[in-house]
């Protein structure tokens, strides 16, 4: 079958690098992964072709890369399901890494990310014969985090980071998960406090799901962070935006069976918060003069009592 | 130029546990890699690491036993003692670092069987036992600040006076070489699955190490004992581990008869990796394959089970096959995997080059002989990586201060330049692929006089055609092309070796299974081949088997 590839290129060794698209038209067999063919023309077209690559097997997290503009292992996508008649795939660098050459980013500042959380196991002691004693589900449940192979996919596509460089990000904070859920670690409420009250820790995921889909190994960073953030509010961390904002939210569904906006933007960023509040008079005049803000005292919402229910029932279930 | 007490050359589990040794030990270490160290391909064991736990009922001699009668009697019995010794400690002290162990109901480690031995004994992490442990080691060095050469290829040790002192690398971001000198150096670079195609081995398995090692003038042992792995996939030669056959599938042929009833009645599917390759290629070869395969049926173990517990192996099965392995028996044949052969190296990991260790894969202790059992690999790593530390700090005590010479880094840049400036002639890729054919051919699970001299023919071709490989990438950053054709002539070197010494064993044992030789020879070759690299060309030689306590008997499974 045709293998059709339009590959971002990038050498900073030009006079005057420049991105530039190549285009490469291939005979390839049926079972062919991205990374198939990029072998292919490195090896037989074109030795200038840059990227990583190495066990070909989906488990050293080499060949991250953007394939449609999608991150993927360029091992594990097989280009008879994404262009099955040869339409053209568009091969990129991974994103929120600085590129390096080609298809090669830089992958320090992933690195650095994950050092921030001090990943690494931590208990006061170990016993002296013999293993740690630990129930078979909490090591299963760890397995979910284990399997992130730091590809960096996760990163490449998480909307937070674009805007953000101070944000952990998902890779970091699924190996974060790992120590904090790890019953032989002495350092849960001190990670989970640091998590939660820093620039850039577990509040500021804005659950875009793209880590989640986009995860070659199921590893799910999101729903991770939304399990440490639980975490952090029963160890009794609510002095935050996040936990503010979940409150409020619900309280505002319990009693208006709506979302009061305005509302649950103050509490938010907190009434005493008076700097807080002035730097966000502007966004709400703007809003104002628009005719987007909402209403200073929410209408109620048709069937309220019905969604009460539905609230109370929910909070019932999780308790 | 960089100064460090200690050099280790590679990051993966042997390398990494090396250096969080000898940080421990309070020397200045350096580790240098040319993969960052979680891409090492320790990543790719899945099935487990052998322990004999006393506290479980199990002991040393029941596994040392298990590991010399799958050598078939070639592995040292007094380096074997030795890691079947260490092992109970080496996994608890894993597990103490964070190793995600699977569990017993009272939250104990758990074990599964693996191939040759009849005691369960293999400590896993669902089937990504190698991974799991890479990980926690990459952990530990983040933990001791361990400084880390990422990305920096090695091109040449340096020698002085006969002592290696330090290695000269390229640093592939840049492009620039640089001397890293050392007090000792620690090779644990790995495999060299390169030499044959295909083989399970990742892109970056070139035999690096050994051929370094091989230069200053340390021979390697035993090369003709290469392992061919019963369960790699059909078109992709991707490995599924030992690990299904361990939690009890079954290997069946086109009649779907459980053909390892006839070569091995007790073990069946766990007999040793070189008799089930061998049963499995002799049904292919005898008309009972599927288009050159057998099959490996799992459906009985159910989907629940094969998720929780080989769920690696679901995913490569759905990801590459298209198939699902509780509906689905998937093709799989033997492929080449791991060599047991090696840089030789005593019990403490040192080499016969003065100043220079090697552990891990790349390492001939020997521990694994003529047949490695499955999850052996990974116990050899932490075992003998730990124990070459712990003898490198001592040794590195009475090395004096070392020397500004840089004349080893003059000679490896113009070898380089000189490789750059050659405007055109074969690509590495293609004389790589020509020669690795050539050598699953010859040297496969079956060989002969001919096939071998076939398959020697094919590499010393290679080496000639050496001189005529070109980079088509001319630029400094990122040149892959360029580290491409370094790695080929380490790759040759190592098929060399192994042709030397698949020649010289007149007999078969273990993996080394000639047609026209059919019967192992205690009398004449219960012994291991060595091959030096001299200035004359390759020289063979012997040297006797440790032999302990286990006389050698008849093998049978």
């Amino acid at each position: 079958m045709q293998a059709n590839l339009k590959v971002k290129r990038y050498n900073p060794d030009e006079p005057q690098p420049r991105v530039r698209y190549q285009e490469y038209s291939l005979d390839v067999l049926e079972s062919f992964t991205v990374l198939d063919a990029l072998i292919q023309v490195r090896d037989e077209v074109d030795g200038t072709l840059a990227l990583r690559c190495s066990c070909r097997a989906s488990i050293c997290g080499s060949c991250g890369m953007r394939v449609n503009g999608r991150a993927k292992l360029a091992c594990k996508t097989r280009i008879a399901e994404l262009a099955p008649n040869g339409e053209q795939l568009t091969i990129e660098p991974m994103g929120n890494h600085p590129v390096i050459k080609d298809l090669v980013v830089d992958i320090d500042t992933f690195f650095n990310q994950i050092r921030r959380v001090d990943p690494f196991i931590q208990p006061d002691s170990t016993p002296t014969q013999g293993e740690f004693i630990a129930s078979s589900e909490s090591m299963t449940n760890l397995l979910g985090v284990m399997n992130c192979i730091m590809c960096g996919a996760c990163v490449s596509d998480c909307t937070v980071l674009e805007v953000d460089d101070k944000f952990i990000g998902p890779a970091a904070l699924a190996k974060a998960y790992r120590f904090v859920d790890d019953p032989r670690d002495d350092r849960s409420s001190e990670r989970l406090k640091k998590l939660n009250d820093e620039h850039g820790g577990i509040w500021d995921c804005t659950r875009c799901f793209q880590c989640v889909e986009v995860c070659p190994k199921d590893v799910a960073p999101m729903d991770r962070i939304m399990e440490m953030r639980d975490m952090a509010i029963e160890a009794g961390n609510r002095n935050t935006p996040g936990y503010r904002h979940t409150e409020s939210f619900i309280r505002s569904v319990r009693r208006h069976g709506r979302l009061d906006e305005t509302r649950l933007a103050v509490d938010s960023i907190g009434w005493t918060n008076v700097p807080g509040l002035l730097r966000e008079a502007p966004v709400a005049m703007k809003a104002f003069t628009k005719g987007k803000l909402p209403p200073l005292f929410p209408h109620k919402a048709e069937g309220n009592s019905a969604i009460r229910e539905i609230v109370e029932k929910a909070e019932g279930g999780s308790k | 130029m960089y100064e460090h007490d200690l050099l280790i050359i590679g990051a993966g589990l042997a390398g990494l546990r090396a250096a969080v040794e000898g940080v421990r030990g309070g020397a200045d270490v350096a580790v240098v890699t040319k993969v960052h160290p979680v891409r090492s391909h320790s990543n790719a064991a899945q099935g487990g690491i052998n322990a004999p736990l006393t506290d479980r009922g199990d002991d040393w001699e029941s596994h040392a036993l298990d590991t010399i009668k799958g050598s078939d009697y070639l592995a040292d019995q007094d380096a074997v003692e030795i890691m079947s010794r260490e092992a109970g400690e080496a996994v608890i002290e894993l597990e103490h670092m964070g190793v995600i162990f699977s569990r017993d109901d009272e939250g104990r480690l758990g074990t599964r069987r693996f191939g040759g031995q009849k005691v369960a004994r293999t400590f896993f992490v669902g089937a990504i036992t190698g991974s799991a442990l890479l990980h926690v080691l990459y952990e530990q060095a983040i933990k001791y600040g361990l400084r880390v050469y990422e990305e920096w290829f090695v091109t040449s040790l340096i020698e002085e006076d006969g002592v290696v002192r330090g290695a000269v690398a390229l640093d592939l971001r840049t492009g620039e070489l640089h001397t890293i000198r050392a007090k000792a150096v620690i090779i644990a670079a790995g495999g060299a699955g390169r030499v044959f195609e295909p083989s399970t081995n990742a892109i970056i398995c070139t035999g690096d190490g050994l051929a370094l090692a091989w230069r200053a003038g340390a021979p390697m042992m035993d090369m003709e004992m290469v392992q061919y792995h019963p369960t790699t996939l059909a078109r992709t030669g991707i490995l599924m581990s030992e690990a299904a056959r361990g939690e009890g599938a079954y290997l069946l042929n086109k009649q779907g008869d459980r053909f390892m009833e006839t070569y091995a009645p007790e073990y069946l599917e766990l007999a040793s990796r070189d008799v089930v390759s061998r049963s499995e290629q002799t049904e292919i070869n005898e008309g009972r394959g599927i288009d050159g395969n057998v099959l490996l049926d799992l459906r009985h173990l159910g989907r629940s089970f094969i998720e929780e517990r080989l769920g690696y192996l679901q995913e490569v099965a759905v990801e590459f096959l298209g198939m699902d392995l509780a509906n689905d028996p998937v093709p799989i044949r033997p492929g080449m995997h791991y060599i047991m052969g090696g840089i030789k190296t005593d019990v403490n990991g040192r080499t016969e080059a003065p100043g220079l260790y090697a552990a891990g894969e790349c390492a001939n202790v020997s521990v694994h002989g003529a047949n490695r059992l499955g999850a052996n690999s990974l116990l050899d790593t932490v075992v003998f990586g730990r124990r070459a530390a712990r003898h490198a700090l001592e040794y590195i005590k009475s090395v004096n201060g070392t020397s500004r010479d840089e004349s080893q880094l003059e000679a490896d840049k113009a070898r380089l330049q000189a490789l750059l400036d050659r405007p055109q002639g074969i690509r590495s890729a293609a004389l790589r692929r020509e020669m690795a054919e050539a050598m699953t051919e010859g040297i496969g699970v079956f060989r002969d006089q001919a096939s071998m001299e076939r398959a020697e023919t094919a590499v010393r071709r290679a080496r000639d055609q050496f001189a005529n490989v070109s980079v088509q990438d001319k630029g400094k950053t990122f040149n892959m092309d360029l580290m491409f054709a370094l790695e080929l002539d380490y790759v040759i070197d190592c098929a060399e070796a192994i042709c030397a010494g698949a020649l010289a064993r007149k007999e078969s044992r273990g993996a080394h299974y000639r047609t026209d030789i059919t019967q192992r020879d205690d009398e004449n070759w219960l012994k291991h081949t060595l091959v030096y690299k001299t200035d004359e060309g390759l020289r063979v030689d012997t040297s006797p088997v440790a032999i302990t306590k286990w006389e050698p008997v008849k093998r049978v499974y």
